[in-house]
């Protein structure tokens, strides 16, 4: 049986990303459906992680499926010392998909092994959370027309965010110029800009992070600089509020600029900006449930065209 | 003159290893599960060596490694010899190479990788053979293959 789970993006044609991108913008305009009636859909959350969950569960409700699961791990027979393996097992006698989300790093490709039924990962560790990749570019498809040829500026954290990181790869496709503004802390690791350079992606590294900088910008991918991943907390206290965004940093902004971020925010975004036309952190978030709900389809066998027939669509 | 060789009865039918380095000669007798064997197995250690200053050098009798086996040894010692021996004669002699795939050899170094929290093997994939980099297949944490410990 070919084995329809999800677990990273990188493995991701160009073609793949647009046939995603499409049953999404299905999703987009009709959410509510009964496509999944009579499916069960299991969230496995053995770290919690609310946005996440209420993202896939919603996605599963609005298109008529069952959620079963637990949202946190305390609850379950790991804490008696049961295997992963036989988690997974026991709960593939139930559902017809498994969305998890882990604290290991490869969790989700060892459940995609062994399980009967199509894993999604919903991330595990530091390692890959591909339906924050999915919505990430469906969001960047939405705002500016195509994903080819953009310049996306990359803001924060890029050592440890691992949604930037994922971006990075999956826009291998589309002749991206990318943009990293970091504390040096912080900055994008070695193997990515490897990366850049083996898939011949252009890449800039800047310190300042100002209008002049913002001024060439299409996409804003803003991260959290968490104050637990300096060793030291005098570098941290120096370099936090650089790289914060403030409303007049946008006077130069390209009129496309749009303004993106995985959420949650701290202090990263004045809240003044959220008023902004380039603010689309919130819209963004919501494109979480349409790619959830192709992601979710996709992985259960149903087609882009069974999805333009739906003949369950609730008005 | 006294003769500088090693008394060692030469081998009819066998493998012999050679050129493994002193400080890696019980990594590869755990690899190769040389204390389970039967057959007789003679083992040199700190011999001298030319190329090496010292070595070390096992025979095998009666026993022909398959390919997969010798070619997991590249990950402790990647500059081995391999001496097939049939009827006294030798009939090839070769470096080991690295394998594409490691199964079940390697440890993975990230502690938080699910290998290191589950019953279950590890599997890492050779990604530059020049440089002896190697990707886990689960977290896909990177390492150097001369630093790596074995399961």
């Amino acid at each position: 049986m070919l084995n329809r789970s999800l677990v990273t993006i990188a493995d991701h044609s160009r073609e793949k990303i647009e046939y995603l991108i499409r049953m999404a913008q299905e999703f987009e305009r009709h959410p509510n459906r009964l496509l999944l009636q009579g499916r069960i859909v299991a969230t496995l959350f053995f770290e919690p992680s609310t946005r996440t969950r209420l993202s896939f569960e919603t996605a599963a409700n609005r298109l008529g499926a069952r959620v079963i699961g637990f949202a946190d791990p305390k609850v379950t027979s790991g804490t008696k010392g049961e295997t992963l393996k036989d988690t997974i097992m026991m709960v593939s006698n139930y559902a017809d998909v498994i969305v998890m989300r882990h604290y290991l790093e490869g969790a989700a490709r060892y459940a995609s092994e062994i399980a009967p039924v199509p894993i999604i990962n919903a991330g595990d560790g530091a390692n890959q959370h591909p339906s924050q990749t999915m919505l990430d570019l469906y969001t960047i498809n939405q705002t500016q027309g195509t994903l080819d040829n953009l310049n996306i500026y990359m803001v924060g954290d890029l050592k440890y965010g691992r949604t930037v990181h994922s971006l990075l790869m999956a826009m291998r496709h589309f002749n991206p110029t990318f943009h990293f503004i970091a504390p040096d802390e912080l900055a994008m690791p070695e193997p990515y800009k490897q990366y850049c350079r083996d898939h011949n992606i252009r890449y800039v590294e800047h310190q300042d992070f100002d209008a002049d900088v913002i001024a060439g910008a299409d996409i804003l991918y803003m991260t959290r600089v968490q104050r637990e991943r300096f060793t030291d907390l005098m570098e941290y206290e120096r370099v936090k509020d650089r790289y914060l965004l403030k409303l007049d940093m946008l006077a130069k902004a390209r009129p496309n600029m749009r303004i993106l971020h995985p959420l949650p925010r701290v202090n990263e975004i004045e809240y003044s900006i959220d008023d902004d036309p380039h603010a689309y952190y919130f819209q963004q978030a919501r494109n979480g449930l349409y790619a959830r709900q192709a992601i979710i389809c996709d992985t259960l066998g149903i087609t882009l065209e069974q999805i333009q027939n739906d003949p369950t669509i609730i008005s | 003159m006294k003769r500088q060789e090693l008394i060692v009865s030469a081998l009819d039918h066998g493998t012999v290893i050679d050129h493994i380095p002193c400080d890696r000669l019980f990594e590869v007798i755990n690899l190769l599960h040389l204390d389970q064997m039967t057959s007789k197995v003679t083992i040199g250690f700190n011999l001298k060596s030319q190329k090496m200053g010292t070595k070390s050098i096992i025979k095998v009798a009666d026993k022909f490694f398959t390919d997969e086996e010798l070619n997991q040894l590249s990950v402790v010692a990647p500059d081995v010899t391999l001496v097939i021996i049939r009827d006294y004669e030798v009939v090839e002699k070769r470096p080991v190479s690295l394998p594409t795939e490691l199964r079940g050899i390697v440890h993975c170094d990230n502690p938080k990788c699910i290998t290191n929290n589950e019953p279950m093997a590890t599997l890492f994939h050779v990604v530059d053979k020049q440089q002896g980099i190697i990707r886990c297949h689960y977290c896909n944490h990177e390492q150097d293959i001369r630093k790596v410990k074995l399961v």
